[in-house]
């Protein structure tokens, strides 16, 4: 028992600071995907309900698409299919190049469109429950289109999507336990190069699940904490 | 680009002629792995529902902690640790006769999926169970009903009828979650795949597979929302 602890130790021939910087690699990959997938979840749900159809029917289709897909697929499809796409072009204008392309970016750019497909659906159905009056009043103040979106919808819009893009962030968490298979060394590639050389897959792989669960645990306190803070105006009728 | 040209590039005749009926297989093996592993864990977490529902402490904290380790952690890792994790106690499950099960990773996956999708369906189910208006339950009081009787009759098939959106829904991530058993060497469509791409190093089977996935999810969501609206067609 003890000789298995010390394998998870931060001393040499521990593995604890590798799993730290591959859990500190998980962290950094599901963070960077907010600042794209959640602006683009929100412009796929405001292109959805736009009176363009061509621009609801591309929002449809990108969140079919994204949502139908496995993440795994998606990922692979992204990893190779931009490799090889930059190939074919690099080879059109002449340059025979062996392309890699980094495998955090790709990985960041998958699960950025997948987190912006499935929380455009949380924006949409946040947006129906906006009253209309309340587009009314705005345009009544004079208030522009843009100014109306920014001062009157998103703060209670944010309000009403908080839950359901609390649910979307804890399966990206999950779901970046994936990028291993395209060897990017997060948490649980890290486990199982711990695995690989230490023959302790029961230790190592329960470590990797409760290290999920800590990142799980913390998030939800973070967004209970979040939406004290976003309904706070809303205190007093609360019960 | 001729039109011959275009098709060799997203539907290669000979590509299809070597690799279409593993592709079938392939699909088969992914359907039947989301059908087994769903049943069983509607099974399990109708049971863990109750569970969590029951009045006494220990039940309702052994199944509470049992669905936060299955919803907080990856379904990867998960299978990791069933697959690889408990097939290293290879002396133990000799000596209890059970070798066969945790040396297969058929057995396993199945086993991972079905645990996984029991904490997912055991949150619907307990969702569901709540949401039957109060005076039902007493009203099966007063009716004298056994306890039994009253949730076969009165409680579930209520319960169920808002359970199932959300189990569809469950049950669209499960064939997406369905991939992942490709990495433990399983031939499910995403194993297919995976396979067909390291020996022909052509991206277009990626297309094939994405364009099969869309339609397995696509279909399996128009027709959930068939059976919705039937289950509750006395509602409108």
């Amino acid at each position: 028992m003890l000789d298995q602890l010390s394998l998870l130790s931060f001393a040499s021939g521990g593995w604890g600071s590798a799993l730290l910087a591959g859990a500190l690699v998980t962290i950094a990959l599901a963070l960077s995907c907010l600042p794209i997938g959640l602006p683009l979840g929100l412009a796929v749900a405001v292109a959805a309900r736009s009176k363009n159809r061509w621009l609801r029917a591309w929002a449809t289709t990108f969140s079919t698409v994204f949502r139908g897909l496995p993440e795994l697929l998606t990922l692979l499809i992204i990893y190779y299919g931009c490799q090889i796409a930059a190939q074919k072009i690099l080879a059109m204008m002449g340059y025979d190049a062996q392309v890699t392309i980094n495998t955090f970016v790709a990985a960041m750019v998958a699960f950025s469109l997948v987190f912006a497909a499935f929380s455009s659906e949380i924006w949409l159905g946040a947006f129906k429950t906006i009253p209309k009056g309340q587009f009314e009043a705005a345009s009544a103040l004079g208030l522009s289109k843009f100014t109306t979106f920014r001062k009157v919808v998103l703060p209670q819009l944010a309000r009403i999507a908080l839950p359901g893009l609390s649910n979307n962030w804890l399966s990206l968490l999950k779901d970046t336990s994936l990028v291993s298979t395209i060897s990017l060394v997060d948490l649980m590639r890290q486990t199982n190069l711990a695995v690989s050389v230490t023959k302790e897959p029961m230790l190592f792989y329960t470590v990797a699940c409760l290290g999920y669960l800590f990142f799980s645990a913390i998030s939800g306190r973070l967004f209970a904490f979040l939406e004290r803070y976003f309904s706070r105006h809303q205190r007093s009728v609360q019960p | 680009m001729s039109l011959a040209d275009l098709q060799n590039m997203f539907l290669n005749p000979d590509l299809l002629e070597r690799y279409g009926p593993r592709f079938i297989d392939g699909l088969l093996v992914t359907g039947k792995l989301v059908a087994i592993s769903f049943t069983l864990g509607a099974l399990l977490g109708l049971l863990i529902a109750l569970g969590r529902l029951s009045s006494n402490r220990f039940l309702r904290s052994f199944t509470g902690a049992y669905v936060y380790f299955f919803r907080g952690s990856p379904l990867l890792a998960q299978l990791f640790l069933l697959y690889y994790g408990l097939g290293s106690f290879k002396g133990f499950w000799q000596d209890v006769g059970l070798w066969w099960f945790f040396r297969d990773a058929w057995f396993c996956t199945l086993l991972a999926f079905t645990l996984n999708t029991a904490a997912y369906q055991a949150e619907i189910l307990r969702g569901s169970i709540l949401s039957v208006a109060q005076g039902q339950r007493e009203a099966c009081k007063a009716l004298n009903l056994s306890r039994w009787t009253a949730f076969r009759k009165i409680i579930l098939p209520q319960s169920l009828l808002v359970a199932i959106g959300p189990l569809g829904n469950e049950l669209i991530l499960m064939i997406k979650a369905s991939a992942i058993a490709s990495l433990v060497t399983i031939y499910d469509l995403m194993g297919v795949t995976k396979m067909a791409f390291s020996r022909s190093f052509d991206f277009q089977v990626y297309l094939w597979a994405a364009v099969l996935y869309l339609l397995i999810v696509e279909v399996v969501r128009r027709s959930l929302k068939l059976i919705e609206g039937r289950l509750g067609r006395h509602l409108q």
